[in-house]
């Protein structure tokens, strides 16, 4: 139920806040979805959009930290120094 | 598709599983609150890469299942009418009343359509200016912006024939009420990513500190719930009890203010009922004065007493985790997808469905254990 989809913004139509929306691509297929409550959004975000409204810009700078969180986890392991496995 | 496809990356998951081994030494129990973690969880194994010592509890995580049977009683009555349109996303059509369910009444002749989006209901309800449209406005806090925002827009443009029938319901209380209940043995949660992409991490601070509980926002992807499961771990054997966000390319500590403005226009905190638990305090959203006109209530009467049928169904105790669904004698057997007893079955998200059709095969083996 709580399903969010991601998809990249194509272009924005301006308007009055709550009735702002965007064209979205959600890997090959092109929807219009409201952006009533992501004022923020530009042209070239990925968006998660659940039920027909984007509720969060998706900060591509964080997407890496589960893979950076295990390899770090697993370098502290194998380092001779002991150290408490903590946040990477 | 980007930022999906690269989370599910088998490597790194048995990499992440490893690392939940070594740093699993006592025995643990996790829960997840969310219908799309329970089915992800089961549809890729990700339970059965864990070491023994850790075990992962299915909560309350769907609104559908919890959605009380008075509601699905209504919206059969609302949707039974001749001059209503009934708009409802999918998942609630099976959803058994104490008589049937909204998928008979459309087979009886109720004008009944599926939609994706409250926005598709309210355009409907712009299109045929004539007949009375009412959503079903169900769902966690991650739905809440869009029905909100539905209904406000109603009000705005003056769509008098749009209403909603609101059964909103809220994760926190949902776990205060598990952790409070005698017997608990939940030592963790894995906080739903979607929820708290809305509401925030904050708002678990109180629950954590209370009941000296790691909660960890997890995101809904294989390599997010291991490595949820592993932070969890790790507090645990800590001896800590913090929130930790795993989710942070998707949730900020606050949430998102915009659309916690527009739910606080349009709803406010209500008690709710939850199905197969009951009433928890503060549990829900319901509209707030200003908006009452939008009530479906208002306009068709209110939601009466529901009783639940009694039989073999132990869906309520599936929702609360303290049973496995191979521990219903009727699962699989007298109770099916396509002839289910209980909500669990029915929804895509409940954990029976879950289990049914990913690991019917194993329900013997299991069940023999």
């Amino acid at each position: 139920m709580c399903l969010a989809v991601p998809g990249r913004v194509l272009a924005i139509s301006e308007g009055p806040l709550l009735q702002r929306t965007a064209k979205v691509d959600f890997a090959g297929i092109r929807k219009e979805v409201s952006l009533a409550c992501l004022p923020e959004a530009k042209p070239g975000d990925y968006v998660l959009v659940h039920v027909g409204i984007a509720i969060s810009v998706i900060d591509e700078s964080e997407a890496r930290r589960v893979f950076d969180y295990l390899d770090g986890l697993e370098a502290e392991e194998d380092a001779p120094s002991q150290g408490e496995p903590g946040q990477a | 598709m980007k930022f999906r496809d690269e989370f599910r990356d088998p490597d790194a998951a048995r990499r992440y599983a490893e690392a939940i081994g070594r740093a699993a030494r006592r025995p643990w129990t996790l829960m997840e609150v969310c219908g799309g973690q329970t089915h992800a969880i089961v549809r890729f194994g990700i339970d059965q890469l864990l070491p023994e010592n850790v075990s992962l509890v299915h909560g309350p995580g769907c609104p559908v299942c919890v959605t009380p049977v008075e509601y699905i009683d209504k919206a059969i009555e609302i949707a039974g009418r001749q001059d209503v349109v009934f708009c409802s996303f999918g998942d609630m059509l099976r959803v058994p009343g104490s008589e049937g369910s909204l998928l008979a009444a459309r087979a009886g002749g109720a004008d009944l359509r599926i939609v994706q989006s409250p926005l598709d209901a309210l355009r409907i309800a712009k299109e045929e200016p004539g007949r009375e449209v009412v959503f079903f406005a169900v769902g966690f806090e991650t739905t809440a912006p869009a029905n909100a925002l539905a209904i406000h827009r109603a009000k705005t443009e003056g769509i008098g024939n749009f209403s909603a029938l609101v059964s909103h319901v809220l994760v926190p209380p949902a776990m205060r009420a598990i952790l409070s209940a005698p017997g608990n043995r939940i030592q963790a949660f894995l906080a739903a990513g979607h929820v708290c992409a809305i509401m925030g991490s904050e708002v678990y601070e109180p629950l954590a500190r209370q009941f000296r509980v790691p909660i960890v926002v997890t995101g809904f992807e294989p390599l997010d719930i291991l490595q949820g499961i592993l932070m969890c771990v790790s507090q645990l054997e800590a001896g800590e009890a913090r929130v930790e966000n795993q989710y942070t390319r998707v949730v900020r500590s606050a949430g998102n203010l915009s659309a916690q403005d527009l739910i606080r226009e349009v709803f406010q905190v209500v008690p709710r009922k939850w199905r197969g638990i009951g009433e928890i305090a503060e549990s829900g959203f319901g509209l707030r004065e200003a908006y009452l006109g939008f009530d479906a209530e208002r306009r068709f009467g209110p939601v009466g007493r529901g009783a639940e049928r009694p039989g073999p169904c132990i869906s309520g105790l599936v929702l609360q985790g303290a049973k496995k669904p191979f521990e219903c004698p009727a699962f699989g057997k007298a109770c099916t997808p396509e002839h289910p007893l209980g909500v669990t079955m029915v929804s895509g998200e409940g954990a029976c469905a879950a289990y049914y059709r990913y690991r019917n095969e194993a329900a013997g083996k299991s069940a023999a254990e």
